[in-house]
C-alpha cells in the first residue's frame, strides 16, 4: 500500500477540493477549491506515465544505457495547466465584479436573481 | 438536517476515492507503450530536436497547441471585457 | 496598491534584468533542454509582477503600458498561425525546415550528445512565437486586475 503513495496524494487533493466546494461560503474559498481539483487531476496525469528506474525523455547529456519515461502524458498536461490558468483568472475577475456591486462576498446574500 | 446529508455523501465519496487509490495498478508499470516507444525511437531522426516532449507538443500534436493558444487568448479577451467600464 | 520601501525598490531594480534574461534563455533553448514556450513565458511574466508589487500600481504605469502588451500578444498568435500555414504544400503543420540544411536545418546526432543549437527545423521559431504570446497575455491579466482592485476598494474614512 505504501508503494501507491502518489495515487493516495491525488485522492487527498480531489477530496479536499470537493470538501471546500461543498461546505464553504466565501467566494474566494470556492475559487481555491476549483483550483485544487484541477491541480490534483494534473498530478494524476503525470504519475500515470512513470517507469521504474527511468530518466527524463531528453537526449542532451543523458546518462547512457537507461530507458526513458513515457513522454505523451507530459505533453497533454502542459495544455491542461494553461486551461487551469484561464479558468482561475476568469473566476477571480467575476468575484471582483460581484464585490463591487453587492458589497459582500457571502454566497447567502448574493441572491438578487432569485424569485 | 441538510448538513447531515452533505456529510454522509462526502464520507461515501471520500471512501470511494481512497479504496480505488489503494487498489490501483502498481506505481511504475504502464501497460500500453507502443506509441511512446515509437516516439522515443524516431523523434530525433525525423524532427532533429533533442527534446522529445517539445517535438510532441509542436510537431506530432501541433493542433492541440493551436487550440490551447486560442483558449489563452479568449481568457484575456474575457478579462478585458469584464473591466471595461472602469474609469479613473 | 501602495509602494514599498527604498530597499525593496533597489533590489527589484537589480533583479529585474536577471529574471528577464533567464526567461528568454528558457524560451530560446526549448528544443535542447527542458522548457519551451509556455514555461519560459510564465517565468518572464513573474518579472512584471515583481515590478508591479514593489512600485505600486500608480507609479508602475510609467514602465509597463498595457497597449504594448496587447499588441505583442496579437502579433505572437498571428505569427504562430502563419508558421502553421507555411508548410501547406504537403500538409498543415508540416516541419519543412528539419534536415534541410539552411535555417535551423542540421541533422541531429543520434543518441546521447551535447546539444547543437542549429537543429530543430520549425520548432525554435514556434517556441519564440508562443513564448511572446504567453508573456504578454499574463502581463495583461496582472495589470488589468491591479487596476480593477484599486477601483473596487470601499471608500475608507480619511
Amino acid at each position: 500500500m505504501i508503494d501507491n503513495l502518489p495515487y493516495i496524494a491525488v485522492a487527498f487533493f480531489v477530496a479536499f477540493g470537493i470538501y471546500t466546494l461543498m461546505f464553504k461560503k466565501n467566494l474566494i474559498k470556492i475559487a481555491i477549491g476549483v483550483c485544487l481539483i484541477e491541480n490534483g487531476v494534473n498530478l494524476f496525469l503525470i504519475t500515470l506515465g512513470y517507469r521504474k528506474g527511468a530518466v527524463a525523455p531528453i537526449y542532451t547529456m543523458a546518462p547512457s544505457g537507461q530507458n526513458m519515461v513515457l513522454p505523451t502524458p507530459q505533453a497533454l498536461t502542459l495544455t491542461s495547466i494553461v486551461i487551469g490558468i484561464a479558468t482561475t483568472a476568469l473566476i477571480l475577475s467575476v468575484a471582483m465584479m460581484i464585490y463591487k456591486h453587492y458589497g459582500t462576498l457571502d454566497t447567502d446574500e448574493v441572491r438578487r436573481l432569485r424569485g | 438536517m441538510k448538513k447531515i446529508i452533505f456529510a454522509v455523501a462526502f464520507l461515501i465519496f471520500f471512501s470511494f476515492l481512497m479504496v480505488s487509490a489503494i487498489n490501483m495498478r502498481t506505481f511504475g508499470e504502464p501497460t500500453i507503450t507502443k506509441m511512446d516507444d515509437y516516439f522515443i525511437e524516431n523523434a530525433q531522426k525525423e524532427t532533429g530536436a533533442n527534446n522529445v516532449v517539445t517535438s510532441i507538443v509542436f510537431d506530432y500534436r501541433g493542433f492541440d497547441t493551436l487550440g490551447e493558444a486560442t483558449v489563452l487568448f479568449t481568457a484575456v479577451v474575457g478579462v478585458v471585457a469584464l473591466f471595461r467600464g472602469v474609469k479613473k | 496598491m501602495k509602494e514599498m520601501s527604498k530597499i525593496v525598490k533597489t533590489v527589484a531594480n537589480f533583479v529585474y534584468g536577471f529574471i528577464l534574461i533567464y526567461g528568454f534563455y528558457i524560451i530560446v533553448h526549448g528544443h535542447l533542454t527542458p522548457g519551451g514556450g509556455f514555461q519560459g513565458g510564465a517565468v518572464t511574466a513573474s518579472a512584471f509582477a515583481l515590478i508591479l508589487v514593489s512600485y505600486g500600481s500608480v507609479n508602475s504605469k510609467k514602465f509597463l503600458k498595457k497597449d504594448i502588451f496587447s499588441l505583442f500578444e496579437s502579433f505572437g498568435l498571428t505569427l504562430f498561425i502563419l508558421l502553421a500555414f507555411s508548410g501547406l504544400g504537403i500538409t498543415f503543420f508540416y516541419n519543412f525546415l528539419a534536415n534541410y540544411g539552411s535555417w535551423f536545418g542540421d541533422a541531429a546526432v543520434i543518441g546521447v550528445n551535447p546539444g547543437n543549437m542549429n537543429t530543430g527545423g520549425l520548432i525554435p521559431l514556434m517556441n519564440m512565437a508562443v513564448g511572446l504570446e504567453v508573456l504578454s497575455a499574463l502581463g495583461v491579466i496582472v495589470l488589468i486586475m491591479a487596476k480593477g482592485a484599486e477601483f473596487t476598494r470601499k471608500k475608507e474614512n480619511s
